[in-house]
């Protein structure tokens, strides 16, 4: 009789919670590895166009990255508000694009330099003017292959719209 | 002795899973998930000298797009809107006018192309063009390949261009290669 009181009396064990550090860390970890460090402080307006014919960068690490765009309001007193391209954390001339690439590319392994790619990420208020000076510099600077940075339309009449 | 015996007390784990909390939140806040996109361009090769002699074309193989500075379109002489740039151009691609191309479905029109290797797109804008705009007609005109590619694969192999094997895609590659020029811009305001 004494043995079934006993069992009676015993309580659900409450959950472990040992675990919950371990699957924390788990996130913890996903996240180190799918995510990059925000690089650079945008300092140049970057609303991307959009569009549906796009292909995913692959190893970021041979991707060079321009902005190009009209200053943030805060930073229009200094250099004004035409369009500019950033290179790094500075705003910058055009013909410091070609340098600035090949730069980059002597940074980059030399088996994987023909592999590089310049990602463009321009505002998509911008004219065409500035881009085309700037694919000419990087025509000059022999970096040929480029990418249009923009953001995935969900069909094609979201392109067609308001044009 | 007793007091020799008595054990360290355990480190209290417990606050473990705040710290690591801390952590995954402080990597959320300053990583950014989003993955780089776009439309993927090969620049022409820089030549110091000017060309001596282009290579000449006919010019009923040349797709002419030309886009002003108020993002109007122009293809082939006549007035055009963005929504009809793509079937205009796959039209164009597509049109095997000399019938070598035993895949092209095309009209076989004798003022367009002769086939689609021989077909060029030149893409001419303004310099008062807008960024965006721009990128909606190369959107278009690359969507007019992509189409055209998808559309062989799905007849010969019953799936996507995207899906294809290396060989596969090769062959298609072959059929209909992609020629897409881009003229120095003009600035006619």
């Amino acid at each position: 009789m004494g043995h079934l009181v006993k069992k009676k009396k015993k309580e659900l064990p409450p959950v472990s919670t040992a675990s919950l550090p371990d699957i924390v860390f788990m996130l913890l970890f996903f996240f180190m590895v799918t995510t990059v460090m925000r690089e650079v402080d945008l300092k140049v307006e970057n609303t991307k166009p959009k569009a549906t014919e796009i292909q995913k960068l692959e190893r970021k690490s041979l991707v060079t990255y321009l902005y190009v765009g009209a200053p943030k309001s805060k930073y229009q007193s200094l250099v004004g508000t035409e369009p500019r391209v950033q290179l790094n954390d500075k705003f910058a001339n055009i013909s410091d694009v070609g340098p600035f690439v090949i730069e980059e590319r002597e940074a980059i392994n030399e088996a994987e330099r023909p592999l590089m790619t310049v990602s463009i990420k321009a505002d998509k208020r911008v004219k065409m003017g500035i881009i085309t000076d700037i694919k000419q510099e990087l025509r000059k600077a022999q970096a040929l292959k480029i990418n249009y940075s923009s953001t995935p339309a969900a069909s094609a009449d979201d392109i067609y719209k308001d044009y | 002795m007793a007091r020799n015996k008595r054990a360290i007390p355990e480190i209290n784990a417990g606050s473990m899973a705040d710290i690591a909390f801390l952590l995954l939140i402080f990597f959320l806040v300053t990583t950014t998930m989003d993955v780089d996109k776009g439309i993927n361009r090969k620049l022409p090769a820089w030549d110091e000298e000017e060309q001596v002699d282009p290579p000449k074309l006919k010019q009923k193989n040349i797709f002419t797009v030309l886009v002003n500075s108020n993002d109007q379109l122009l293809v082939e002489d006549e007035y055009l809107s963005l929504d009809q740039l793509r079937r205009k151009a796959k039209e164009f691609i597509d049109n095997n006018g000399d019938g070598s191309c035993e895949y092209c479905r095309g009209l076989r029109n004798p003022e367009s192309s002769v086939n689609p290797g021989k077909a060029i797109i030149s893409l001419q804008n303004d310099r008062g063009t807008s960024y965006d705009m721009y990128i909606r007609v190369q959107n278009e005109l690359v969507a007019a390949y992509t189409e055209l590619r998808d559309e062989l694969a799905n007849r010969m192999y019953g799936k996507n261009f995207e899906d294809c094997g290396a060989d596969a895609k090769k062959f298609i590659k072959e059929v209909y290669p992609q020629f897409l020029s881009e003229a120095e811009p003009l600035n006619l305001g």
